[in-house]
C-alpha cells in the first residue's frame, strides 16, 4: 500500500454517556479517496471534527504527515496541509466570490497584517486566484456576492476555497447534500478532476457519489469502525449490511449492481 | 454599475466640498457658531468611523469605546494641565514635563488608546457576544469611575484646559483653523480605512465577521487579526478624543460613561454598519437633530427615540444605506 498520509490510533470520544467515537483506528493512504460512511449518527462528523481539530478527542492521537497534531488548534493544521469543507455551507456570504476565494488562498501565504495595499493587486494572490476561480467554473459569477449564488455553485465554491494553497488532505464533509441529481453529477466530475493532487476523506450519504469515487471505504457504525476495504469488499461484507438494513440508499446500491 | 459609482463619487466629492466651505458659508449666514458645532460633528465622526471599523467590519459589539475616546481626552488635558502647572507628570523612573503641543500631545493621545485597547482587547476578546458586550462596557466603567474618583484631576468635576493645545502656524485657538484641522484628521483617517477595508487584513476581518469558526479551519489565527483591528478602532477614538479635549476646552469622567459609548454605537447604526461614509452621516444627523430639536423642546429625546427606532427597524444600513441602496460596498 501506498504511504500513511493520516492515521488515527485509538481515537474515543464521548458526549455525556453518548460514545460518539469509540477506539477508532484508520488510515489514509496517499493518493486515495477515502470514503467514510454510516447509517444517521453514526458520528462521521464527530470523526471529521477530531480531525480538522474543532473537536479535541478524550483519547487517542491523531497523526498526519508524521506529525501528531492531535493538540494542535484548527488553524495550525490548515497550515500543515489539512483543509476541510462543511456540512452545511458556510462560505462567507456578504463577500464576493473572488474575495472568498482570495481569502482561502491569503490564509497558506504569509501572515495577513497588510492594512495598505489592495488584496486583489497582490502579485502572488491575483496570479493563483484565476485558475482557482477557472478550475470551480465560476468565472461568470466572480463578483457576486457568494450569498447569492445558487445551492449547487456554493458547494463548488466551498471545495474550491478548501482546494486553495494546495492541501495534501482535504476532508468533504457531505458535499452533495442538498443538490439535486444533475448537481451531484457535476461536483463529483469536479472532485474527480481535483484528485490528482489531493488525498481525499469523503464523508457522503450519496451512496452513487461514494461508490464511483472512493477507492477504499471505511463503515462507521455507532462510533465504531465495523469494516475497511475497497468498494467490492464493502459490498460483500455481511456486518455493513447489517448495519445498513432497510436503509433505502444502500439497498440502491445493492439493486444496481445486482447483489 | 457604473452609473452608480459616478453618483457616488459626485455625492461624496458635494460634501467634501460642503465641509470645506462650511467656515466661510457659515460666516456669510452670520451664524459662526456653526463652525465649533461642525467641529464635533467631525470629531464625533472619527469616533464612530473607528467604532464601525470593530463593530460594522469586524463584528464585534462593544459598548465600551467611549473609553479610548475619553482617554484620549484626558492625556491631552493632564500634559496641558501640567504644562500650566509648571509641575512634572512624573518623577520615577523618569522626569516627565507636561506638554502643550499638538505635535507631542496627540500622538501620546493616540499611543495610549492603543494601549489601553491592547489590554482591554486582550482580555476581552476571549468572549463573544453578549459577553464581549457586557465585558467591553464593564471596562469602560472601570475607568469611568477611576476617573470620578482621580481628585488629582478634578475627580468627578472634570478638568479645564487653559487653553487649547499649540501647533506650528496655525492657531488651533481660532474656530476656523481648529476646525479644518479636525477636517484634514477626518479626511486622512477616512482614507485610511478606505485603504484598511479592502486591504488583506480588511479581508480577513470582514470574513471573521461572517464565520470565525471557518476562518480558524482555513489557518487563519482570527484572534490576533481582531486584536489589532480592536487596537486600530481604540487609537482612531483617542485621536477624536484628544481633538474633543481641545474643542471643549474641558473634560470630564462623563466622556467615557457607557452612555457616551450608547450615543457612538447609534451614531453607526443610524449612519449604517459596516459603511464608512455611513457613521459620518450618522453624527451628523444626531447631533443636528439634536441642536434643532432642543431648540423647541426641552424633551427632545421623545422626538428622537422613535426617529431612531424608525430608522433602524425600516433602514437595514442606515442612512447611508437609502442614499446607496442595498449595494454591498463599503463606503
Amino acid at each position: 500500500m501506498a504511504e500513511i498520509l493520516l492515521r488515527t490510533e485509538g481515537l474515543a470520544k464521548n458526549f455525556g454517556a453518548v460514545q460518539a467515537c469509540r477506539n477508532l483506528s484508520l488510515d489514509i493512504a496517499q493518493g486515495e479517496i477515502h470514503a467514510l460512511i454510516g447509517p444517521n449518527g453514526a458520528g462521521k462528523t464527530t470523526v471529521l471534527n477530531q480531525l480538522s481539530g474543532d473537536l479535541m478527542p478524550d483519547a487517542g492521537r491523531v497523526i498526519f504527515d508524521g506529525n501528531d497534531i492531535t493538540r494542535r488548534p484548527p488553524h495550525q493544521r490548515a497550515r500543515l496541509g489539512l483543509a476541510r469543507s462543511y456540512q452545511i455551507t458556510s462560505v462567507f456570504e456578504q463577500l464576493t466570490v473572488k474575495e472568498n476565494l482570495l481569502l482561502a488562498l491569503q490564509a497558506h501565504r504569509g501572515h495577513s497584517f497588510r492594512f495598505w495595499k489592495k488584496a486583489v493587486d497582490d502579485p502572488y494572490l491575483s496570479k493563483q486566484v484565476k485558475p482557482a476561480i477557472e478550475q470551480m467554473g465560476l468565472r461568470e459569477r466572480r463578483h457576486v456576492r457568494a450569498g447569492q449564488l445558487s445551492h449547487g455553485e456554493k458547494r463548488q465554491l466551498e471545495v474550491g476555497m478548501a482546494l486553495a494553497g494546495n492541501p495534501k488532505l482535504l476532508l468533504l464533509d457531505e458535499p452533495m447534500a442538498g443538490m439535486g441529481p444533475g448537481g451531484a453529477v457535476e461536483l463529483t466530475k469536479l472532485i474527480l478532476k481535483i484528485r490528482q493532487g489531493v488525498t481525499i476523506l469523503l464523508v457522503e450519504h450519496d451512496m452513487d457519489a461514494v461508490f464511483t469515487l472512493a477507492d477504499r471505504i471505511s463503515v462507521l457504525v455507532y462510533g465504531e469502525l465495523v469494516a475497511t476495504g475497497t468498494p467490492r469488499e464493502i459490498r460483500g461484507d455481511a456486518a455493513v449490511r447489517q448495519a445498513y438494513l432497510g436503509d433505502e440508499a444502500w439497498d440502491e446500491t445493492g439493486d444496481e449492481t445486482g447483489g | 454599475m457604473l452609473y452608480l459609482k459616478n453618483r457616488k463619487l459626485i455625492c461624496l466629492a458635494a460634501g467634501a466640498l460642503l465641509l470645506l466651505l462650511l467656515p466661510p458659508l457659515a460666516r456669510l449666514a452670520g451664524e459662526p457658531y456653526l463652525v465649533s458645532l461642525f467641529s464635533r460633528i467631525l470629531i464625533y465622526a472619527l469616533a464612530a468611523i473607528s467604532l464601525d471599523l470593530i463593530l460594522g467590519f469586524g463584528g464585534m459589539v462593544s459598548l465600551g469605546h467611549a473609553a479610548f475616546f475619553g482617554i484620549g481626552a484626558y492625556v491631552v488635558s493632564i500634559l496641558s494641565f501640567h504644562s500650566f502647572e509648571a509641575t512634572p507628570l512624573i518623577t520615577w523612573p523618569f522626569t516627565l514635563q507636561g506638554h502643550t503641543q499638538a505635535l507631542v500631545a496627540w500622538p501620546a493621545a493616540v499611543i495610549l488608546s492603543a494601549l489601553l485597547a491592547a489590554v482591554i482587547g486582550a482580555l476581552s476578546l476571549r468572549t463573544s457576544g453578549m459577553h464581549f458586550i457586557m465585558i467591553t462596557l464593564a471596562f469602560a466603567q472601570m475607568l469611568y469611575y477611576f476617573f470620578v474618583s482621580l481628585e488629582a484631576y478634578g475627580g468627578d468635576d472634570g478638568l479645564s484646559l487653559f487653553s487649547r493645545n499649540t501647533l506650528p502656524v496655525l492657531d488651533l485657538g481660532q474656530d476656523t483653523h481648529f476646525y479644518y484641522i479636525c477636517l484634514a484628521l477626518l479626511f486622512i483617517f477616512l482614507f485610511l480605512a478606505h485603504r484598511l477595508v479592502h486591504s488583506r487584513f480588511g479581508i480577513v476581518i470582514r470574513g471573521t465577521r461572517e464565520n470565525e469558526k471557518r476562518m480558524q479551519a482555513l489557518g487563519f489565527p482570527t484572534f490576533r487579526y481582531k486584536l489589532a483591528c480592536f487596537v486600530i478602532a481604540g487609537a482612531g477614538a483617542g485621536l477624536a478624543g484628544a481633538l474633543i479635549a481641545n474643542q471643549t476646552e474641558y473634560v470630564s469622567p462623563g466622556l467615557m460613561h457607557w452612555t457616551r459609548s450608547g450615543e457612538i454605537l447609534i451614531m453607526v447604526l443610524l449612519g449604517g454598519t459596516g459603511t464608512l461614509i455611513g457613521p459620518v452621516l450618522g453624527a451628523a444627523t444626531l447631533l443636528l437633530l439634536e441642536e434643532v430639536l432642543a431648540i423647541y423642546t426641552e424633551h427632545w429625546m421623545v422626538y428622537l427615540g422613535p426617529f431612531l427606532i424608525l430608522v433602524v427597524l425600516f433602514a437595514k444600513r442606515g442612512i447611508y444605506g437609502l442614499f446607496a441602496g442595498r449595494e454591498q460596498d463599503h463606503g
